[in-house]
């Protein structure tokens, strides 16, 4: 029993400190680990625990490891779970916030950091590139009116993020509520 | 100060849908814009530290800005506040799917969200690339080092963090002799 815990924590930390990236990375590292290695899911649900993730808000790698905590330890699986995810992030940042406003001060070092913005502009704009290409690719007129609506409503009206989240999740509930029943229809008559 | 710090990282773990970079422009809005806890240019050097770092960016921002306000419990209470909402919503998810196994509502409201994501995202790139490139004259080495790295990023098929070394690593060397 202890064991399961304690394997459970040394996966997530393990998997947290050597993803750089993001929260996509992760996912293929968590199937790995957990499906191939340790046995504890089956790729089937490890495909719909990712989906779930990847559907509730806030860090994918956090809801997986939620997800796969709970599965094996109930409540303080997930919560040991948790803990092995944030706490490389947590140590490696306290300790740089630390050093920070030396560091900061430092020529070449804030040169550096002079220089790695561009970098960031690079990395935000190549990754809403490949995300727009994707919603293009789906040519779903609801889709495409959306993001011209979204961009305008950020980027000429400045309307604040969690308004713009909300009406967006709002439209995206009642046309999935109005296709519905035509999903409904399409699989009776498929089955018929 | 700690139960600031907790509501505004509840609120950016609450909304940050899709992952990784679907945090940032919440984090500009609720820490730099409206709290004022971080300037433009410390939430710039943020996303570089944690694009270097392991781990999401909303935990290296909550610890980063939990730190600077107040110490090491505002790390954890700022870390805490922006996986809470993730526990919540989660557990209700995972009920909800073991019990109907059917997400067909929450995707069709996922699909809905990808394009605000996608809008809000390019939102922060644009304050940050305005303040890299507008900021006092215009930067137009700091815009060559911009496209020095998309080019690598796209073309050569850079991973982020060798992307970010490279421009760094040149752009240093070229602010030292302008």
């Amino acid at each position: 029993m202890k064991n399961k815990y304690l394997t459970l924590f040394s996966s997530t930390f393990y998997l947290s400190s050597f993803t750089f990236g993001g929260g996509y990375v992760i996912i293929p590292l968590m199937k790995a680990k957990f499906v191939e290695e340790l046995g504890w899911i089956e790729d089937n649900e490890m495909l719909d625990l990712i989906a779930i993730a990847q559907s509730a808000p806030g860090a994918v790698a956090i809801n997986a490891a939620i997800l796969i905590g709970f599965k094996i330890g109930k409540l303080p699986g997930a919560l040991l779970a948790i803990l092995g995810t944030v706490l490389p992030p947590i140590m490696i940042i306290s300790i740089i916030s630390l050093f920070y406003d030396q560091f900061r001060s430092n020529y070449h070092i804030s040169l550096f950091l002079k220089a790695m913005q561009s970098g960031v502009v690079a990395i935000i704009f190549h990754t809403v590139f490949d995300l727009s290409l994707k919603l293009l690719k789906t040519r779903s007129p609801l889709i495409i009116t959306l993001l011209a609506v979204c961009l305008v409503l950020k980027l000429f009206l400045g309307l604040p993020v969690t308004m713009i989240i909300l009406g967006c999740a709002l439209v995206g509930m009642l046309s999935s509520l109005v296709n519905l029943p035509k999903f409904k229809k399409e699989a009776g008559n498929n089955a018929g | 100060m700690l139960v600031r710090l907790f509501i505004s990282f509840f609120k950016i773990g609450a909304f940050s849908f899709g992952g990784g970079m679907a945090a940032i422009p919440l984090v500009q809005e609720q820490i730099v814009t409206k709290l004022q806890w971080l300037t433009m240019t410390q939430f710039s050097d943020l996303i570089t530290l944690a694009e270097m770092t392991p781990g999401p960016i909303a935990v290296n921002s909550a610890t980063f800005v939990g730190t600077k306000v107040a110490g090491l419990p505002g790390a954890l209470i700022a870390t805490i506040g922006c996986v809470t909402p993730s526990i919540m919503i989660v557990g209700i998810l995972s009920f909800l799917y073991y019990r109907y196994k059917n997400l067909s509502v929450i995707q069709g409201v996922l699909s809905a969200l990808r394009p605000a994501v996608v809008a809000l995202i390019l939102g922060a790139g644009i304050s940050i690339f305005k303040l890299m490139a507008f900021d006092d004259g215009i930067n137009y080495f700091g815009i060559a080092i911009a496209i020095l790295g998309l080019v690598l990023l796209r073309k050569f098929r850079f991973s982020p963090i060798l992307t970010m070394l490279t421009c760094g690593l040149a752009g240093m060397v070229g602010y030292m002799f302008i």
